[in-house]
């Protein structure tokens, strides 16, 4: 990174990727359970399944800083644990190996073989292992194969021989699997074509006469060396192939799939053919072939079968019918394939039935879904189509096979897990009046799209909602024994008197208790073995468990105002400013110690720890007082309420707690002093166990009540909430063990307190006005709550309502029926019973038809409803390319709503036979959309957006003003840029235009001469996808290869643009290299590993600074942090340095760091804050060589780390 | 001699190892056909790359895999008749 940048952004991922691009299935851990570890860009993830409760939950996620492209998992003969191998842009093989007592992956071997980068020559697209897991085979698209030899050695670790090549020039590869060959000598299979006689021959022939190879690569184990074995022509148009159990478990070969059909092929079998049955039904083609996309094989006893998946969702059960001899004997010889259909789920990445009898299904958009299977779809009535009845040969033809499809019969859905996948728009804004934006998105594809609101916070599921009689001030729960494991009474605190309500199967009140009821509660405990205790202003009253109470009065004319309890300690601030401290005796009494101690201000909170195991006291008592100030008092016994330090604060503390939470930089468990302010401010410093020092006091602005602390638990570990003007939980995350403070989704509270009962062992109550709350909280593991509206179709980009909570969606989805043609088959049809069924398209998609649209404009109300309020559907094959609600001069500044709509759109190679300007007036508060009219345009508007009263519009490569005449749009001024404008973005006469190809262009608009003059554009050629405007010269934007950049345009040219009025300077300015007469200066580059949707400067957080948020195609959620000094840019990059060294914890996958952010051009002015957070995943002696290193504490780097991202996100 | 004889050998080496790697009478149909196919390959690689087209195209992903490396068998068309013929 150069080091003369002026600026610097710090890079942070806030949620990582959803799309899961490959997924393995293997016992990582070393028992008898399966795991599944997915990729996810450059994050792999290793997840558990849990059986008995039916779902799957992440252990732990790395980052590994390298495109992940293929994953395999192996196990060597005679062992439990399976390893996994990664192909990844490294140019090497990485074998790593899950350990689960420091839930970490491990890397055991590291080989380089080629080039990084992702090239055509070099493998790592094609990854297969051996069954038995003798050899793996890494391929390249092109000619490359490399064999690599597993074994192990005499200290039984696994060992991988140098590679050996399998190479062939001129050679694509479409697939390539691993054979099931038992214990012979591992045979690999491809799927080949060679091209060298097409590039000879100018006469077209060679190219039809081209065939694609099934080819059997041989290793022999004896010989070391790989050979060529077997190679026969296939069906010209197959692309996958499946493995079929060889061995003892059956005949081996491989399922080779082509376009409608699906061949066994195996070099001492016979051929055997079936067809992939077409969907039947009143909307389908019944000329449409299928494609086999996934496909997973499953072996159990003495038999298996194959679940192969087509393009539309559709799950096929393969099975082979096996040959007997005269004595009904197996022969080993193939008798017939067949093929049924299964079930239809989601369309998949990857496919995977796990030994538990369940299906994780890693869906190629939107979530990911894990079934249960309820049978096999052994004797049901589905048509079964085998081989006998088709041909074998490839190009002989065959009656089409065709069913029914019908809701799941055999799989059962338990869970669906949240994928954000792919991610098209996306817009932060508050419309909820709080104190943090939400987050608004467009996500999924076809049928399972939906509209997305991602919100900072936990949540929580509500028990119990009653109202109370009165508003109560205070609520606690307690214990009557020490050994209790349930709590028996909730005590409830009000303004005059106390009520005490027991638990049991009906909460219900209970006087006999010992509580004095006349008088508010101050503080309850369960003391020592089974005593109780009730502070309250007038005194303490100490309740034994045979119900005798000991009462100690306050002194005459003073009052408690505050105290605080454990189960052997009690303290409690009169309203003269003194502190009367009592330790429980050895006889179960309290006794007060001799010596009060006063202080200068009014107490207004206290707080002790609780007392640590083994020990019969916590040692300090820590005092907060109106001077704001915090003192830590002893209470050993030789130094008793001796000062033992002071911390000043900003305000007045309102609530102290000292407790002891897990610790990422000491590993182990650190007591804290948790403070609230009355500001709303929430600090939390570490208090030194011996010395009582306080230090490492971080802060965070919780909101505009007092801060309130209570101890609660949740998930086992011990977590603070606190009250503001909303609830937070301050938790230990699980994986890094960092600090993490989030809000609860939900209502504001003002006490909350400890609740355990039988029906609920981990749960809280809590007071909201009038009403009494128990509720739980269940998952620490994701802190962004979604809420999903379905849409239509695929969602391609959307505004909002200028003024209301509303969003206009515009969805089309390319090669699906619209809806009136759907409905206009339906009627025609002369269907036979269950032809005209349709089914819900959200499971089995909607029917396709090259070269038709389906599109339709939606709006929705994330707000009141939560729902789409209205639906427009476009007709005559349009589809919608763009939106803008834009406010007219010329009609009173009413706002209508704009779309641009292309007909007979055909993407690849684009064509269209005519674009579209819609007008529509919105109704209802924007609720209703009235049409207007439509203008005919040259080409489709690709971009559209509200300019200073009129339409700015990009219609191809032309850049317009339009106005908003009665009959049609008026075109006012034009100006042609490059390409295709795919953006638009603008500040007063500013606009600034993406292009699909050449990066963005800087344009004036002039006024008085109604021109618009480009004046600056880029030298790089960047395939814009998104761009915002930072200030008026800077541009920040993302590209389709994966790039984020932020452009600015020189100081001297942008004043000139602006400078004079009528442009005629600008004009005539001499053009510079075919451009215009500017260049724009990069700023920063960065590589983020997604491809960026959505772009915006915003603050995410309640005070937080303005960040660079962008959203990534895959589901990421990322921001770009301004660093403000120097010195921080300093430190942070020498911290990159060390963490990306040999000696730090350089990538797993052994890419490059730096490589890897400068993928496509050199990194520049970004410090990769997802590295720098690998520092709390570190064992502590490398964390210590880093922070000597840096010549500062681990605390400080931790500290530091963790402020850069909680200032600004979460 | 020797040296340019070795020079060539290497760049030769080079060649085999490194498909696309150029010479001095690389041909503009060469040029264009490596260009070509290296692409495809790098949109078959990228994961991310590969999703957003299809989802451009309304196809699988699968679909559209296949399709691109079909497309790199004859990536720029026919090559020019060879003058000799």
């Amino acid at each position: 990174m150069a080091t003369t940048s002026s600026m610097f952004m710090y890079s942070l991922t806030i949620q990582p990727p959803s799309a899961i691009t490959s997924a393995v299935l293997g016992q990582f851990a070393g028992t008898k359970e399966q795991q599944i570890i997915t990729a996810s860009g450059s994050k792999l993830t290793i997840h558990r399944p849990d059986p008995s409760q039916g779902k799957i939950s992440p252990l732990f996620t790395q980052d590994c800083f390298g495109i992940i492209r293929s994953l395999a998992a192996f196990r060597l003969a005679g062992s439990s644990k399976d390893y996994l191998i990664v192909g990844s842009d490294s140019g090497r093989i990485t074998i790593l190996e899950y350990v689960k007592e420091n839930n970490r992956f491990n890397r055991v071997h590291l080989e380089t073989f080629g080039k990084s980068g992702i090239r055509r020559v070099i493998p790592g697209q094609y990854l297969a292992v051996d069954p038995k897991g003798r050899a793996c085979i890494i391929a390249s698209v092109e000619k490359n194969k490399l064999v690599y030899v597993l074994n192990r050695n005499a200290q039984a670790e696994l060992t991988i021989s140098s590679p050996l090549e399998a190479h062939k020039p001129q050679t694509l590869v479409f697939d390539c699997i691993a054979l099931d060959v038992g214990y012979e000598n591992p045979i690999f299979a491809a799927l080949e074509v060679d091209y060298t006689e097409v590039d000879q021959d100018p006469t077209g022939q060679a190219l039809e006469e081209v065939e694609k190879l099934l080819v059997y690569y041989e290793l022999d184990l004896g010989l070391n060396h790989v050979v060529r074995k077997w190679a026969e022509p296939v069906a010209r148009d197959a692309t996958k192939l499946f493995q079929i159990p060889g061995g003892s478990d059956g005949p081996s070969g491989v399922l080779v799939c082509a376009e409608d059909n699906i061949t066994y092929r195996h070099s001492n079998q016979e051929i055997f053919r079936v067809p992939i049955p077409r969907r039947r039904g009143a909307l389908e083609n019944p000329e449409r072939k299928r494609h086999i996309i996934a496909g997973v094989m499953h072996k159990m006893k003495a038999q298996f079968f194959l679940l192969l998946q087509t393009e539309d969702g559709d799950l096929f059960k393969v099975t082979l019918d096996m040959a007997e001899d005269d004595n009904g004997q197996p022969t080993g010889e193939v008798k017939a394939l067949k093929i049924k259909y299964f079930d239809t789920v989601p369309v998949a990445n990857s496919l995977h039935i796990l030994k538990s009898g369940f299906l994780f299904v890693a869906s190629e958009s939107g979530n990911h879904h894990f079934y249960q299977f309820e049978k096999l779809g052994d004797d049901d009535e589905e048509t079964e189509f085998s081989s006998d009845n088709f041909p074998a040969e490839p190009t002989e033809p065959y009656t089409p096979a065709y069913f029914h499809i019908r809701p799941l019969s055999n799989l059962n859905l338990v869970q669906s897990i949240d994928a954000a996948n792919p991610l098209l728009d996306c817009k932060v804004a508050n419309l909820l009046d709080e104190d943090a934006p939400q987050i608004y998105s467009i996500c999924g594809a076809g049928a399972r799209s939906s509209f997305k609101t991602l919100k900072h916070g936990l949540s929580v599921a509500e028990i119990v909602e009653s109202e109370l009689p009165d508003k109560p001030e205070a609520v606690w729960t307690t214990k009557l024994t020490r050994e209790d494991e349930y709590d028996a009474y909730i005590i409830l605190s009000f303004k005059t008197g106390t009520l005490v309500l027991s638990i049991g199967e009906t909460v219900e009140e209970v006087t006999d208790t010992g509580f004095l009821s006349t008088a508010p509660t101050l503080a309850v405990q369960q003391l020592g073995e089974d005593a109780l205790i009730q502070v309250h202003p007038k005194g303490i009253r100490h309740i034994r468990a045979d119900k005798r109470v000991n009462e100690w009065p306050a002194p005459q004319h003073r009052s408690i105002v505050a105290a605080t309890t454990n189960a052997r300690q009690v303290a409690v601030a009169l309203s003269s400013g003194e502190i009367v401290y009592f330790e429980m005796d050895t006889d179960g009494s309290l006794a007060e110690y001799d010596e009060r101690r006063e202080m200068t201000g009014t107490v207004t909170c206290l707080s002790l720890g609780d007392v640590p195991e083994g020990r019969v006291r916590s040692s300090f008592l820590a005092v907060g007082c109106d001077d704001s100030t915090v003192r830590i008092l002893s209470l050993d016994p030789d130094s008793t309420l001796e000062n033992k330090s002071v911390q000043a604060l900003t305000s007045a503390p309102s609530a102290l707690s000292i407790m002891a939470m897990a610790d990422s930089t000491s590993g182990g468990t650190t007591l804290y002093l948790h403070i609230g302010l009355y500001s709303g401010v929430y600090l939390r410093t570490v208090l030194d166990e011996i010395t009582g020092e306080l230090s490492d006091t971080r802060t965070r602005f919780l909101g505009l009540r007092p801060a309130k602390l209570f101890r609660v638990s949740v998930k086992g570990q011990n977590a603070v909430m606190a009250l503001s003007s909303r609830p937070w939980l301050g938790y230990t995350d699980t994986q890094t063990n960092g600090f993490m403070l989030t809000p609860l989704d939900y209502v504001g509270l003002q006490y909350v307190w400890n609740f355990t009962s039988e029906q609920c062992p981990e749960g809280m109550v809590g007071i909201q006005g009038q009403n009494l709350r128990i509720f739980t909280i269940e998952d620490l593991s994701r802190n962004l709550l979604q809420e999903n509206i379905p849409l239509s179709y695929t969602p391609r980009k959307f505004v909002k309502h200028p003024e209301h909570p509303l969003f206009y969606v515009i969805e089309a989805d390319n090669n699906v029926l619209a809806p009136a043609t759907r409905a206009k088959l339906l009627n025609d049809t002369t269907a036979v019973n269950g032809d005209a069924v349709v089914l819900p398209p959200e499971e089995f998609g909607y029917p396709r038809g090259t070269g038709h649209w389906a599109s339709c404009i939606q709006v929705v109300d994330p707000v009141t409803t939560k729902s789409v309020v209205f639906t427009l559907t476009l007709e005559d094959n349009e589809s919608a390319t763009s939106v803008t609600a834009a406010s007219f001069a010329s009609q009173d500044d009413e706002t209508f709503l704009i779309v641009g709509t292309a007909k007979d759109l055909v993407v690849s190679p684009r064509s269209f036979s005519a674009g579209f300007l819609h007008v529509y007036r919105l109704h209802e508060d924007g609720k209703e959309l009235e049409f207007i009219h439509k203008t005919k345009v040259e080409q489709p508007p690709t971009a559209l957006l509200a300019f200073q009263g009129r339409l700015l519009a990009g219609i191809g490569p032309d850049l317009r003003i339009y106005d908003l005449g009665m009959k049609q749009m008026l075109r006012k001024c034009q100006v042609t840029t490059p390409n295709l404008i795919v953006g638009l973005q603008t500040q007063g006469s500013r606009i600034i235009v993406n292009d699909i190809q050449e990066s963005v262009t800087y344009c004036v608009y002039k006024y008085q001469e109604n021109k618009l003059i480009p004046f600056a554009d880029d030298v790089i050629a960047r395939w814009t996808t998104c761009s915002t405007m930072v200030d008026y010269e800077t541009v920040a934007g993302g590209d389709k290869f994966g790039n984020l950049w932020l452009l600015r345009c020189p100081q001297k040219a942008s004043e000139e643009a602006d400078e004079d009025s009528s442009g005629v300077h600008l004009l005539h300015e001499k053009h510079y290299l075919n451009g215009t007469p500017n260049r724009l200066c990069l700023m920063i580059h960065y590589f983020p590993g997604d491809i960026p949707t959505s772009i915006q400067k915003t603050s995410l957080v309640a005070g937080g600074r303005d960040v660079v948020f962008w959203t990534g195609f895959q589901g990421t959620l990322g921001i770009l942090v301004p660093f403000v000094g120097r010195e921080d840019v300093d430190f942070f990059q020498s911290l990159e340095m060390q963490l990306a060294s040999t000696t730090g914890n350089p990538p797993l996958l052994g890419r490059d760091h730096l490589m890897y952010r400068s993928y496509y051009a050199p990194s520049k002015g970004v410090i990769d804050g997802d590295l720098c957070e690998t520092f709390f995943l570190l064992p502590n002696d490398k964390k210590l060589t880093i922070a000597g290193e840096l010549d500062r504490s681990v605390r400080e780097i931790e500290r530091k780390i963790s402020d850069m991202r909680t200032r600004v996100a979460y | 001699m020797a040296d340019k004889l070795r020079t060539l050998q290497q760049l030769e080496s080079l060649q085999a190892k490194y498909v696309g790697t150029g010479h001095a009478d690389t041909t503009p149909y060469e040029w264009k056909n490596n260009i070509v196919r290296d692409s495809y390959a790098s949109y078959v690689g990228h994961p991310p790359l590969l999703a957003y087209m299809a989802l451009g195209l309304g196809e699988n992903k699968e679909v559209v895999r296949g399709q691109l490396i079909e497309k790199m068998i004859r990536a720029t068309g026919p090559p020019p008749p060879r003058e000799d013929d």
